[in-house]
């Protein structure tokens, strides 16, 4: 899936996370973390197989975390990334599934 | 070596410094001996000096002496950075710095006088922010050695501390060196901590904006301890000291554990007239007051003392007739030190009266229940509130490892916060041992340490209050949050804690970046 136009989802409160993602080449992650040195890897793997399960190859990605769960990380990612390929009312049933 | 609480103490810091690994949190009958201070006989007269440069001078600092300031007025202080800056302008080197503790206004201070050279070792209670990264990158070469509150007052007695010259900030002061923290502009209420400084110091310096006529009671400070007194332009921020009244949290979370903290507290065999209790200044202890309060009244129940840190809302027990006696050693709010002046119940204790472990008793021995706070504590219910989630130096030992001694020992910590769990396997950083915590009170239930046998058996069927075992606790946390990835640190040690008799339980290292 290509990614279309940046656009954002997610906020700076505590235990969320903010997505922009914008077009790119290959997959390029941006993290910033507040938990870092214990969950950063986790972070990118959890945003890594999204994008895989989405199949989407070119994007980047800006992701700003005050210490979100791994629920709430993928919800604002799949939000972004229907919005960034302007897929909200066409939502990825086997994804989401 | 490994110490009881399995914490790896480097063999050549136990040598090189002196110390044992902690063993034991009784404290039994030792015999120890007190450390006498020089006394330059006075008349009294002349002890009023114009300037901070003068005063220094008069004192006789030296390099490799130690100073020592107080925390009272807390991120309203204005005393230590003042000293602080004439101290480093003067150019001297190699000080130790020992004061109760380091509060964040103080922090750029200290991080600018050790890159100057004028300190080289620090002893407090804790230290945040950015002198706390400061110091966990490696930017002291000494490791910093924490110490409680208690363990304060016993290391100045010993002379494990030995303050050559105190600078203590005071709302007001006669010119003879009569003080109290109840009159003028920064009241901060209860002088605790500093006046063991201002019994055990070599030199003792006073500054204060308020010069009152002598004789200048109530004295907490007495002038028989006083060298110098200097005016200075502002001792402190009132607005920064406390603020007005600490307000009950309104946080759901943090309610719910109030509530079963309470429900704790009256369903074990403590509860009963004359019980004596501390809390802290934390959201969901400070509201346990609230309910504690109902449940006092329901069951007709009064309190023969509070202790420890004091709030507004544990004065108005006091006023209500629910609490017979305050024992104060410090004012979180300005409710609280107000009060001071008016409430002949509200007594203001130092840090050995308070909570040191080498004296003739101290009050935290005769303390029925306590409720502390916790950034982790794990399986063995031992209790970090030092190092944050990175590692990071963030915190303070304050009186937890004393008033945990209590006989009815209760951390409240919400199981997790945010994605870093509370409940864990193993602290980063042991500060209290579990041997001192009976109960962990967290949101979704309670866990009781499996030596207390009584306690579960008073625990187990009360209702709204569900008894896991710590260990499911634990994986209740970690199925929230996931497993996170140990922290990395580098084998130079940044500080050492110590137990409050002066043992080593366990050492903090630089962290990896």
């Amino acid at each position: 899936m290509e990614i279309k136009h940046t656009a954002l989802a997610g906020t700076l409160e505590s235990s969320d996370i903010q997505f922009t993602l914008s077009k790119g080449t290959g997959v390029e992650i941006n993290l910033d973390s507040q938990v870092e040195k214990q969950f950063g890897n986790q972070i990118r793997k959890v945003i890594t197989d999204l994008l895989a399960d989405y199949g989407i190859e070119n994007v980047n990605v800006r992701a700003v975390d005050k210490g979100a769960l791994d629920c709430t990380i993928k919800a604002r990612l799949i939000a972004a990334i229907q919005r960034a390929t302007d897929t909200q009312n066409q939502p990825n049933w086997e994804v989401l599934g | 070596m490994l110490n009881k609480v399995n914490r790896e103490i480097p063999d050549d810091i136990l040598k090189e410094k002196n110390y044992k690994p902690f063993e034991t949190t009784e404290i039994g009958n030792p015999e120890t001996t007190y450390v006498a201070h020089q006394v330059k006989v006075s008349q009294g007269d002349n002890k009023l000096v114009e300037s901070i440069p003068e005063v220094i001078e008069k004192t006789g600092l030296k390099n490799g002496m130690t100073i020592s300031f107080h925390h009272h007025f807390r991120e309203g202080d204005f005393v230590f950075n003042m000293v602080m800056q004439e101290i480093i302008n003067e150019g001297f080197q190699d000080l130790t710095l020992a004061p109760s503790s380091l509060t964040n206004v103080m922090n750029d201070m200290v991080i600018k006088a050790i890159k100057a050279g004028t300190i080289s070792h620090i002893t407090s209670s804790g230290m945040r922010g950015t002198l706390g990264d400061f110091i966990s990158h490696g930017g002291l070469k000494d490791p910093v050695v924490l110490r409680s509150h208690g363990n304060r007052a016993r290391s100045i007695e010993n002379g494990d501390i030995k303050i050559d010259v105190a600078f203590l900030g005071v709302p007001n002061a006669d010119a003879v060196g009569n003080a109290n923290a109840i009159h003028g502009d920064a009241v901060f209420g209860s002088m605790g901590y500093s006046l063991m400084d201002a019994k055990y110091a070599d030199k003792v310096v006073l500054l204060t904006d308020t010069i009152m006529p002598y004789p200048n009671t109530p004295a907490s400070i007495e002038q028989t301890q006083v060298d110098y007194v200097v005016k200075v332009p502002k001792v402190g921020d009132p607005d920064k000291i406390g603020s007005g009244a600490t307000r009950f949290t309104k946080d759901p979370k943090e309610l719910k554990i109030a509530e079963m903290v309470n429900q704790v507290i009256t369903h074990s065999e403590y509860f009963k007239d004359g019980f004596s209790f501390q809390t802290g200044s934390g959201g969901a202890a400070l509201a346990v007051s609230r309910y504690l309060r109902k449940s006092m009244i329901a069951k007709n129940i009064k309190a023969s003392f509070a202790l420890g840190g004091i709030t507004k809302p544990t004065v108005d027990l006091l006023e209500e007739g629910l609490v017979n006696k305050i024992l104060d050693v410090q004012d979180f709010d300005k409710g609280a030190a107000a009060s001071m002046a008016n409430n002949e119940n509200q007594q203001e204790i130092d840090s050995s009266w308070y909570a040191d472990p080498y004296n003739k008793g101290a009050a935290v021995n005769q303390l029925d229940v306590c409720i502390l706070s916790a950034l982790e504590i794990d399986t063995k219910f031992n209790v970090n509130v030092m190092t944050g989630s990175d590692g990071v130096l963030r915190g303070a030992i304050g009186g937890h490892q004393d008033a945990a001694n209590a006989k009815l020992t209760i951390i409240s910590a919400p199981l997790v916060r945010g994605r870093i769990a509370t409940v864990v396997n193993d602290v980063t950083t042991v500060v209290t041992p579990g041997d001192s915590i009976d109960v962990l009170v967290t949101e979704v239930g309670i866990a009781i340490n499996p030596k207390r046998k009584d306690l579960i058996a008073a625990l187990k069927n009360v209702p709204g209050v569900p008894v896991y075992t710590i260990e499911e606790l634990q994986k209740r946390a970690e199925a929230v949050v996931g497993k996170p990835e140990p922290l990395e640190f580098t084998d130079r040690p940044v500080a050492l804690i110590e137990y409050r008799d002066g043992s080593l339980i366990d050492t903090v290292y630089q962290v990896k970046d």
